[in-house]
């Protein structure tokens, strides 16, 4: 009976309730402050993103005599693009995202994701903005002023690798000499598995000890909503935030190309179905709010579960949820 | 053999991994938000006892072992093998000093320990965590003192030696904490 009666109680302490309660009214006024309009779009959508990497969550949409699949969605990014789209102006979402198969340390599959699309932004304004908000919810944290690196030197800082040169020999070579073995069979040919396997062993760990570091200019292999650089058509206009080890956010200069980005949905949906991957359905509403024309803007993604991880060095996100998923 | 897959890795779970018998110790899965997934893992080799880290992609599987743990009684040494018992069944196991290991200094007659069966043989032997052992070899120590500072080297009656303070004598029974090795009091008889 004990275990029955342990079971229905939340392990998440009353303290990190209020710290989250906290945390999301200092977000709110943060944006409110900045006249950044706060959205609510459908967590369950008729289509959903073609990453392959993502799996997600089906469920059936009953109305008789109709019925009809529908996807929780993996981030609300479509939907907000089609409010952007429709002139909108920036907006920002606190909301639940979910991701099928993703369980551990660092993942529910049931997360809560802050999103913010900055119209007229270009990526280092909104990795500034980004800095100012972790700022201000970590200013008791006693943390060391922010730093910005390109991907490509802290993947040379680290490895000794040119990441946008796939040289097999060298990367063979590096994981060789780093007790890294099991790279070699994992990532075959494959440059995108390649860095994702020697980035989150190698290099990620270390990241962001005593300071918020901003990772930008990631490979073009590995990112299908971002721009091409201008300058360097072999890199993306993304960052990614991290901090002790722990990536927080994601953000894009956002892609505004209706053909690009359908381009990059065939692709991803053929390569769904050469991994035998359940079928995902593309926004085709997404792809008519491009083609009526996005406006220039930039947009980020963090995860709040992390973020108060890290605000109460709990060191499972189990810790900071009323409820994982486990006794959900 | 059931066929575990990298979602059902938990720590005890036992796995074959490159022919040998091993034991997960900790698994994490890491995924970068835009990316593949892997689950790293600490493994120990449950025949060399060694610790090792290896890379899955999520969703691999691997085999499990057939490995247990079982309480048993160890009987006697013949030269050449140890023997256990079951104590519930009187069923009988043999293993020689590789398997055995440093569990040998630790095993007297009639104590129970953990004897760890893979595919019902003996693959290792634990020895209960506190033992009691009598010492058989020691320099007289100075009458008096009980501080316990620095101490002496005593050789108790399975062979093995472990530090004590000088005032412990020759005969008198010790309890020693096999994980460490370590002298935790006398025992008064």
């Amino acid at each position: 009976m004990d275990t029955q009666k342990s079971e229905w109680q939340s392990a998440c302490s009353l303290e990190l309730l209020r710290l989250r309660a906290q945390t999301l009214q200092k977000i709110r006024r943060f944006f409110m402050d900045r006249s950044v309009l706060e959205v609510e779009t459908p967590l369950l959508g008729q289509a959903v993103g073609t990453d392959p990497n993502l799996s997600f969550f089906t469920s059936e949409y009953h109305y008789p005599p109709m019925q009809k699949k529908m996807f929780l969605q993996t981030s609300p990014e479509f939907a907000m693009k089609r409010l952007l789209a429709a002139g909108c102006g920036s907006v920002y979402q606190i909301c639940k995202a979910f991701r099928n198969e993703e369980s551990g340390r660092f993942h529910n599959p049931e997360f809560t994701m802050l999103e913010w699309y900055r119209v007229d932004f270009g990526l280092s304004e909104l990795m500034a903005e980004v800095e100012e908000l972790m700022a201000l919810l970590f200013e008791h944290q006693g943390l060391q002023p922010t730093q910005r690196v390109s991907y490509q030197s802290l993947f040379q800082q680290y490895t000794g690798l040119d990441c946008l040169d796939f040289c097999y020999e060298d990367y063979v070579a590096y994981v060789q000499n780093s007790g890294l073995f099991d790279a070699i069979a994992l990532c075959g040919h494959d440059h995108a598995v390649w860095l994702d396997f020697i980035f989150s062993h190698g290099i990620q760990p270390h990241l962001g000890e005593s300071a918020f570091l901003v990772v930008y200019g990631y490979p073009a292999c590995q990112s299908s909503l971002a721009r091409i650089n201008a300058e360097n058509p072999l890199i993306t206009d993304r960052f990614e935030l991290f901090l002790k080890g722990v990536e927080l956010g994601n953000g894009y200069y956002e892609l505004n190309d209706a053909l690009e980005q359908e381009r990059r949905f065939d692709q991803e949906i053929a390569l769904r179905e050469r991994l035998q991957r359940p079928a995902a359905i593309k926004d085709e509403r997404l792809l008519g709010a491009l083609a009526q024309g996005l406006p220039d803007c930039s947009g980020v993604a963090i995860g709040l579960d992390r973020i108060l991880m890290l605000l109460s060095n709990s060191p499972t996100i189990d810790g900071v949820l009323a409820f994982p998923v486990s006794n959900a | 053999m059931a066929v575990y897959s990298t979602n059902e890795f938990k720590a005890g779970l036992k796995i074959m991994l490159d022919n040998d018998p091993c034991s997960i110790i900790e698994n994490e899965f890491v995924k970068p938000g835009k990316g593949q997934a892997f689950s790293r893992v600490r493994i120990r080799n449950l025949k060399t006892g060694r610790v090792i880290e290896r890379t899955f992609k999520s969703g691999e599987s691997l085999e499990g072992a057939d490995v247990m743990d079982v309480e048993m009684q160890y009987l006697y040494n013949d030269g050449e093998y140890r023997h256990f018992m079951v104590p519930d069944t009187f069923e009988q196991y043999q293993a020689d000093d590789k398997i055995v290991g440093d569990a040998t200094k630790w095993l007297k007659d009639q104590d129970s320990c953990t004897v760890t069966l893979w595919n019902d043989a003996p693959l290792a032997v634990t020895p209960a965590n506190f033992v009691e052992l009598a010492i058989v070899e020691t320099d007289p120590g100075v009458r008096g003192d009980t501080s316990g500072g620095g101490g002496k080297p005593a050789k108790l009656d399975t062979g093995a030696v472990v530090r004590v303070p000088l005032f412990v004598q020759i005969g008198e029974v010790i309890k020693v904490d096999t994980r460490t090795g370590e002298y935790i009091s006398r025992v008064k008889e």
